[in-house]
């Protein structure tokens, strides 16, 4: 592969929500920086809102503050967040909204020119354009955009960030970027466990597919602190087709068992995840499977209904049509999905402080590959952006081209295992990571033993990553896209390494459903504190660290608020 | 999931460098042989429909794969400025059509075209 070698100001990597967010903050901030967004796929359509989106689901409506935004975060992930984190979010989310449908994104409003609330946090939005909107934006403040780039790996030296490794998956060409800093953008982790079909419905998921977790993995191996692996993201969705549960209960479909009983009433304190929980507790009784029953709703609710799924998960529909069904006599299935690993719905990702700086020097995070923050969502996701790039750019001017001076040791190095499995007749990249999705269903909690984690189960699974670490060095690829997937495995192995030292370590159950500890069922007030993780380089291993949890008052509020609003 | 390129309607975007679809799709699934547009992995897809939405000759359907009991009808779709028309093409032929605005300008001109198509359904 060619070596090309560039040097910028900022890299954000990832052109997602945050990553285009953090990009035009920081062309405001400083117009003439060199900045480089670096995109896997194709900035127009790529990561969460490929497909558009017809909801903001954090916003803080009128009679909703930042504070009771707070609370009920915490509420929802059972008292264990990042109280500064969150808080920061809901103090910055209405701006950036309003920013961004000034870029033309349309937000739904009512007779008085308020924004159409779907809930008392959610606004309805025509968000079919929502990523071209964020691409042309980009597009429009002249900000660079390498696009089928997929990063591989920091460039570390002396504890410090100084740009990333990259290679163009059309053109072969491998690329040192040097920066002065560096923003990861990536989003979560899809992957690492079986999903729920196969075949050609193998990537019929409720995470983009293409989100392998290269942020995660880069940021382990560079030795950054991560938190919260351990609690994992289940979606509760209509089986098959993975739409998405809430839209039909805002449309005022009831769930229900086999029985026809409407089951969430048996569990206390409902949560995000109790929901969860909760269904999957009616199947293992021999109660599921379980349903959104539609067939009290009256014909224009139903055809509403209809009409708002086309935007976000037009196969539904398609499925309808194929039977020749209507809404209104319909119960749907719903099913959790296999677990991800993201920070906008769960908090698994980098730990941050309040300026979203990671532990290693001149690296920030956002969005959700950034842990400790739940229930961000997109539009938490811009804020993050914001944060990181104000702070980020307030960084870079201290630095000189000096600092990113590299060794050419590491670019040889990088470049070498990079493209050692291209032409190499060895394992594909698609057996191996089917052969970790196994294990990581089977003995780390998958969805075929109910989400449930078993301390032996766990050590078992350590063993099988362990193994299948040292077979991954056998992966070889016919071409470049292979490539990109060889390293996909390889992000994915080193992520699913770490998680079971995560999912291991916390005796409790703190998030039923996300996590289940079978030989640890309740809840446990000392365990109110945060796992982090980081991997020792030079020991070779993952060195578990304990966090302990702080309320907002322990946090300089005002500084927060200051920082963020504005 | 998965999508189907229709040969005969692709022209193959000629004059360009990438296809429309092969430049879109976030999987990099997409490339161009001979000329046509062609799905390399479909077991990859994520049905995320972007291609279908670039596509300037409607030549790309989405389809429920058998494992998920599909049973061959499919969704196309036609992106314009401000709305979006999606097209069903049923198993035993025939269309139907849903079109949908995409600013909130002309929010009640939607709600009278769902209307007419639900009329249209009821017959």
């Amino acid at each position: 592969m060619e070596i090309k070698i560039i040097s910028r100001d900022l890299v954000i990597i990832g052109g997602g929500a945050a990553g285009c967010y953090a990009g035009v903050t920081a062309r405001r901030q400083e117009p003439d920086l060199d900045i480089t967004i670096i995109e896997k796929a194709h900035i127009e359509r790529s990561g969460c809102l490929a497909a558009g989106i017809n909801a903001i689901n954090a916003y803080i409506n009128p009679g909703e503050t930042p504070e009771s935004f707070l609370e009920y975060v915490k509420k929802d992930s059972h008292n264990l967040i990042r109280d500064d984190l969150v808080y920061s979010i809901a103090c910055g989310i209405n701006k950036t909204v309003a920013t961004v449908e000034k870029w033309g994104l349309p937000i739904l409003k009512d007779e008085n020119g308020n924004y159409l609330s779907r809930s008392s946090r959610s606004i309805k939005i025509k968000g079919e354009k929502f990523k071209p909107i964020l691409a042309n934006k980009v597009r429009e403040e002249r900000i660079e955009v390498l696009n089928r780039t997929v990063a591989t790996n920091y460039i570390v030296e002396n504890g410090r960030v100084k740009g990333c490794f990259a290679f163009n998956i059309r053109k072969g060409i491998f690329y040192v970027i040097r920066a002065k800093a560096v923003i990861c953008a990536t989003g979560g982790a899809s992957g690492i466990y079986k999903p729920n079909n196969e075949g050609k419905a193998r990537h019929k998921m409720w995470y983009p597919p293409f989100n392998t977790g290269a942020g995660y993995a880069m940021g382990i191996r560079a030795g950054a602190e991560m938190t919260t692996l351990e609690m994992r993201f289940v979606a509760l969705r209509v089986k098959d087709v993975i739409a998405p549960t809430g839209t039909f209960a805002f449309a005022g479909a009831t769930q229900e068992n086999r029985l026809g009983e409407e089951y969430l009433q048996k569990y206390d304190q409902m949560s995000t995840c109790m929901r969860l929980y909760a269904t999957v507790q009616e199947e293992k009784a021999g109660r599921g499977p379980c349903y959104l029953n539609l067939s009290h709703l009256d014909k224009t609710a139903a055809h509403r209904l209809y009409d708002s799924l086309l935007d976000m998960c037009p196969d539904l529909v398609l499925q309808w049509e194929e039977k020749g069904v209507s809404p209104d006599e319909i119960k749907l299935k719903i099913e959790g999905t296999e677990p991800y690993l993201v920070g906008g719905h769960c908090q698994a990702g980098y730990w941050i402080d309040i300026n979203r700086r990671t532990t290693v020097e001149g690296l920030y995070a956002a969005g959700d590959v950034a842990g400790g923050a739940p229930k961000k969502y997109v539009s938490g996701a811009f804020v993050e952006g914001k944060i990181a790039a104000e702070n980020a750019v307030n960084y870079l001017k201290r630095r000189t081209e000096k600092d990113i001076d590299i060794s050419y040791n590491l670019i040889k190095k990088e470049h070498k295992r990079l493209s050692a499995p291209l032409n190499k007749n060895g394992i594909k990249a698609r057996v191996m990571e089917k052969q970790l999705q196994q294990v990581m269903d089977e003995y780390a909690g998958g969805k075929s033993n109910y989400y449930e984690l078993e301390e032996n189960q766990l050590l078992e699974a350590r063993k099988m990553v362990r193994q299948l670490k040292k077979v991954s060095a056998e992966m070889g690829a016919d071409n470049l896209h292979e490539l990109m997937s060889v390293q996909e495995v390889l992000d994915k192995l080193e992520i699913a390494a770490v998680l079971i030292e995560h999912l291991l370590y916390r005796k409790e159950t703190r998030w039923p459903g996300y996590q289940t500890r079978k030989d640890y069922p309740d809840l446990k007030p000392e365990w109110r504190k945060f796992i982090n993780s980081r991997y020792n380089k030079v020991q070779k291993q993952i060195e578990i660290i304990e966090r302990e949890y702080k309320p907002l008052a322990a946090y300089k509020k005002n500084n927060i608020e200051r920082g963020v609003v504005v | 999931m998965s999508i189907k390129i229709n040969k005969e309607l692709c022209h193959g975007c000629p004059h360009r460098k990438e296809g429309r679809c092969e430049r879109i799709c976030p999987g990099n699934l997409i490339s161009r042989k001979n000329g046509k547009a062609e799905i390399e992995h479909p077991q990859d897809c994520w049905d995320c429909a972007a291609c279908i939405k670039s596509c300037p000759a409607n030549a790309i359907s989405l389809y429920l794969p058998e494992e998920i009991g599909g049973k061959g009808a499919e969704l196309s779709a036609q992106l314009k400025n401000d709305e979006i028309i999606w097209i069903f093409r049923k198993v035993k032929g025939g269309e139907k059509k849903y079109r949908k605005s995409l600013t909130v300008e002309v929010n009640n001109k939607e709600n009278i075209n769902t209307q007419e198509t639900k009329k249209r359904k009821v017959k």
